[in-house]
């Protein structure tokens, strides 16, 4: 057998196992939701090159829907995780047909703006609950067969959704569309001339990327059972860049990695360092881009090729 | 080799997660979930939670008391997560929630799903004991229906008769708004209008221009902390002060502090204690003072008292089983420097007097930190209002 | 009253005037972010935090050494644009010739860094510049009471921003500079120091964004993180403008601010998310932006 492939079975086991020798469920599902996100966010920026500063937009658009339709409309959770991702792809349709006018540094720039315009709505709109948020969603169960109260329970539904978004971008990426997309992020001019309609191929990337990324809100108001501003705060679409750049842009375990270590960081941090979290997180960034560009698993892959 | 140091390694890790996630402390443990960083930080209770541990002795029943303390940064998600993460890992017996409505009703939601017993000292909204409440909330010191029943009701016999609101754009500030707003026209005033203003706002001139543009007599400021003082200081700025008469539906004496008195006086307000009520209050002022440096307002009082009050329930019913606690919580009379003859009432209102205060001129104040002369005492039945019934575990 | 379309005209010019207060401090944070894009294609995301450490700077300045205000108002860019002179020869640098988005993933880290330290050091709730002596009261307008310092803050603001304006467009300077934008290989060869021409003008860059900050204080809370939603602002606003332009990044700095003002009086709500909308029909409209040139 490969290595790779030993840990890989190593940490399959491991994220089984974990909830059952005594590891804090509701941390490990905040984790692989986060994980969910990165991967998502990911398939963007380093599958097809477009660097998205607003995917806190999807993932908060998502949790909020969801988060309504559980409280407000007594919807059952399969039915209002759907609408929720829905929601996000929706959105993602309309935030990305209007920023794949521009590039680049552009680019960059107009998601930030739209997904702050997001923002607002969520503080201004009567169903968000503004400041307070959505509190006390109910769990439910799934399909009326397996209940989610049990953190156990929602833990086991919430990795299987996970491995299923991990199995699906690594279809995606190995499909023949996902070869035009690293076409575009490749040289983006000669996609063009090779005659390919990129504009369409960026959407369609774009819409899928925001879409998962709402599968990953909607899980995590679930699990903590409650929506709110921090979910759609401009630094929540820092927080996964810093997630897939520490990781590796472009690699598939990455942004995985990328987003345990970030989580851990500021759950076990927060509690020694307090408010210096931020600033830590700062530094790290600067370290990202500064020393090593192609992040953990990126150098880590480089360093063994290199062998 | 490699591959089985690796398996190694991963199990060790795992089980040492587990070993620490598995030692429950048999202390009784106290979170204190507040503010410590923003616009109601000055609000803080920590200090005389601290005070009332000492004074028990640091134990109860025998067992050691353990304070949990987090800053909420007035984001609804942190406080409930760190509540939750608490009463799974750290074997959680009571929050003391600091300032933040918003904050406290998250709690609220962890508090009865977790049964942990969650005294709301700092918050004013009094959805907390309605709509929004549950088995395991006990409200502490005052809520906005005490607030508005006490100045809106001063200012409109006053004179003060059409009114416009500044809210802070969240559950506090429409609460207080709207029970103000029920006041006002219940003692046959009238609302113009509301602007909702975000929480701590750094510039308020667009807002005043606006309630200015209202034309009425009086500008009700349902906001608190930092955002009362920044809003007051600002209507000075720009005349809004002159032709509109300020109503500051909930000011801490701190606020009074920092505006100062030839800014502030003649403000009418309503407060659930002041450290120059009586004898008691004034010992437990100056203990405070020794450690804090400052008088202690309202709801750091209520801190200490509500702490106090929690561990006399302890001790009455012999365990810190939440359901048994929460019956002696709802039967000990709360006698103390807080309040007399003060209680918990079944929907969790702790029910004590309120008093309408009002500013001392300059000149009146004798010495440091006299900034107030007793207008009226509210009794407490009349000033929290009967059961609303909105309550579910307390119908009329 | 006299109204505009069912609304009091004093009402109408009121926030008008508060927007245009507004719309200067747009205005001389997206020309720092123009000149520094002009030269070397960074957005700097760290704007904001420039901006916030310019205001905490006059702050500290005040309360520990007694600095006033005017000197503040030299001072504090001053000391800022040097850090942005380090900041440049120590991290940005190291981008150079590599993808623009680098360099914004770095700024963004800058900015993490520096808002957290300031919200350590000074807390979240922030606190207020008292207002100099020479500027305090209030211009009765007529139609509104203006505090005397609003007044300093549009005029002072034009002043900074047409003067920036001048040395970019009109002396041997910023001839040198525009050149450099042109063709810095081509420069260098002529002489023409241009690693330092580039340190020079992203303190330069900076140094506005903390002039504004020092003009800010007196009128809002200082704190650590003031900036970091003005700079998204500001984001939308060199978007509308294009990036190219001097002139654009200032014009449509006030007329957002004007946009915002007026916003306030017909639908207060969306008041925070006008100047995106705004962004959003450009893009369909005129992709390169109002003043744009590609």
């Amino acid at each position: 057998m490969r290595p790779a492939t030993v840990a890989l079975g190593i940490a399959l086991a491991a994220a089984f196992a974990a909830p059952l020798i005594g590891v804090y469920p509701v941390f490990l599902m905040k984790l692989l939701c986060f994980a969910m996100f990165a991967c998502a966010f990911n398939l963007l920026l380093g599958f097809t090159g477009m660097l998205s500063f607003g995917h806190a937009a999807f993932f908060g658009a998502a949790a909020y829907a969801t988060g309504w339709l559980v409280t407000a409309r007594g919807w059952g959770t399969l039915p209002a995780i759907l609408a929720g991702v829905a929601a996000a792809a929706a959105l993602g349709a309309a935030i990305g047909a209007l920023a794949i006018r521009r590039r680049g540094i552009y680019f960059a720039m107009i998601t930030m703006a739209l997904a702050q315009l997001v923002y607002f709505v969520c503080l201004q709109a009567p169903f968000t609950g503004g400041e307070n948020g959505l509190q006390g969603l109910p769990r439910g169960s799934l399909a009326g067969l397996l209940p989610l109260k049990s953190d156990v329970a929602m833990y086991y539904v919430v990795l299987a959704a996970f491995l299923g978004v991990y199995a699906l971008i690594r279809r995606i990426v190995h499909s023949p569309f996902g070869q035009v997309l690293k076409a575009i992020r490749e040289n983006e001019s000669r996609a063009v001339s090779l005659g390919y309609e990129i504009e369409r191929y960026k959407l369609v990337a774009f819409v899928l990327s925001a879409t998962l990324a709402g599968l990953a809100g909607s899980l995590k108001a679930l699990v903590l059972g409650f929506v709110t501003l921090s979910d759609v705060l401009q630094a929540n679409s820092g927080e996964v860049i810093l997630m897939t750049l520490l990781g590796g842009t472009g690699t598939f375990l990455g942004p995985v990695v990328g987003a345990g270590l970030v989580v851990t960081l500021e759950e076990y941090l927060s509690d020694v360092v307090g408010g210096w979290v931020t600033v830590i997180i700062g530094a790290v960034f600067v370290a990202c881009v500064l020393l090593f560009r192609r992040g953990l698993v990126g150098e880590l892959a480089a360093l063994r090729s290199r062998r | 080799m490699a591959l089985r140091t690796l398996t190694r390694l991963a199990a060790g890790l795992l089980a040492g997660l587990g070993a620490v996630a598995a030692t429950a402390a048999p202390d009784v443990v106290i979170g204190a979930i507040d503010d410590q960083s923003g616009v109601y930080a000055d609000n803080s209770g920590i200090v005389a939670i601290k005070m009332a541990i000492a004074d028990a002795g640091g134990t109860v029943l025998g067992r050691k008391i353990t304070l949990l303390t987090t800053d909420h940064q007035n984001k609804p998600d942190i406080g409930a997560s760190k509540f939750r993460e608490w009463a799974d890992q750290n074997g959680l017996n009571v929050v003391m929630g600091g300032s933040n409505t918003g904050v406290n009703i998250a709690m609220s939601k962890v508090a009865a799903a977790k049964k942990v017993p969650l005294f709301v000292i700092g918050a004013g909204g009094a959805s907390l004991t309605n709509e929004d409440c549950t088995a395991y909330t006990v409200h502490y010191g005052y809520d906005t229906t005490a607030l508005a029943n006490g100045t809106a009701t001063t200012i409109v016999k006053g004179g003060g008769k059409s009114w416009y609101f500044l809210t802070a754009d969240y559950a506090f500030g429409t609460q207080l708004q709207t029970a103000a707003a029920k006041v006002v026209e219940a003692s046959g005033g009238k609302v113009l209008g509301a602007v909702r203003v975000p929480l701590s706002a750094s510039d308020f001139s667009s807002f005043l221009l606006q309630a200015q543009g209202s034309g009425a007599q009086v500008i009700g400021l349902a906001n608190a902390g930092e955002d009362f003082v920044n809003s007051l200081k600002a209507a000075n700025e720009f005349g809004v002060t002159k032709t509109m008469k300020p109503a500051g539906l909930l000011v801490f004496i701190n606020n009074i502090h920092a505006i100062g008195l030839e800014a502030a006086q003649g403000l009418y307000l309503t407060e659930g204690w002041y450290w120059d009520m009586n004898e008691a209050s004034r010992a437990f002022a100056k203990r405070y003072v020794e450690i804090a440096k400052r008088p202690p307002n309202m709801v750091q009082a209520a801190a200490y008292s509500a702490t106090m009050q929690y561990l006399a329930a302890v001790k009455a019913a012999g365990t810190t089983d939440p359901d048994k606690v929460m019956a002696e919580l709802k039967r000990l009379k709360i006698n103390d420097m807080f309040a007399s003859g003060g209680y918990i009432r079944r929907d969790g209102v702790m029910i004590h007097d309120m008093y309408v205060m009002q500013v001392k001129a300059p000149k009146e104040s004798k010495y440091p930190w006299d900034y107030y002369k007793l207008v009226k005492v509210i009794p407490g039945e009349e000033a929290f209002g009967p059961v609303t019934g909105l309550c579910p575990l307390a119908p009329k | 009253m006299t109204e505009i379309f069912g609304f009091p005209v004093v009402v109408v010019l009121g926030q008008l005037v508060l927007g245009l207060v507004n719309g200067s401090f747009y205005a001389i944070l997206s020309l720092g972010l123009a000149v520094i894009f002009g030269l070397m294609r960074v957005v700097n995301f760290a704007h904001g935090a420039f901006y916030a450490l310019g205001a905490v700077t006059a702050l500290l300045g005040l309360k520990l050494l007694g600095v006033n205000y005017w000197a503040a108002l030299v001072l504090a860019p001053l000391v800022v644009g040097l850090l942005g002179i380090l900041v440049e020869r120590l991290l940005l640098r190291r981008l150079a010739g590599l993808d623009p988005l680098y360099g914004l993933l770095l700024t963004f880290g800058i900015a993490l860094a520096i808002e957290g330290t300031l919200q350590q050091l000074f807390g979240s709730s922030g606190e207020s510049y008292p207002v100099p002596e020479a500027l305090r009261g209030a211009l009765n307008l007529g139609f509104m009471i203006l505090p005397r310092y609003r007044a300093w803050v549009i005029v002072a603001s034009l002043a900074v921003c047409f003067g920036t304006w001048f040395v970019i467009e009109r002396t041997r300077l910023g001839a040198t500079l525009r050149a450099a934008t042109e063709n810095a290989p081509l420069l260098q060869a002529f002489g023409v120091n241009v690693p330092l021409l580039v340190a020079l003008t992203y303190g330069g860059g900076v140094a506005l964004a903390a002039l504004a900050g020092v003009l800010a204080a007196p009128v809002i809370l200082v704190n650590g993180t003031m900036g970091s939603s003005i700079v998204i602002v500001v984001f939308a606003v060199v978007v509308i403008g294009g990036m190219g332009s001097i002139l654009g990044a200032i014009v449509s700095g006030l007329l957002l601010g004007l946009a915002e003002g007026l916003t306030k009086v017909v639908y207060p709500e969306a008041s925070n998310i006008v100047v995106f909308v705004i962004m959003a029909l450009v893009l369909v409209l005129r992709p390169a932006g109002l003043f744009g040139r590609e």
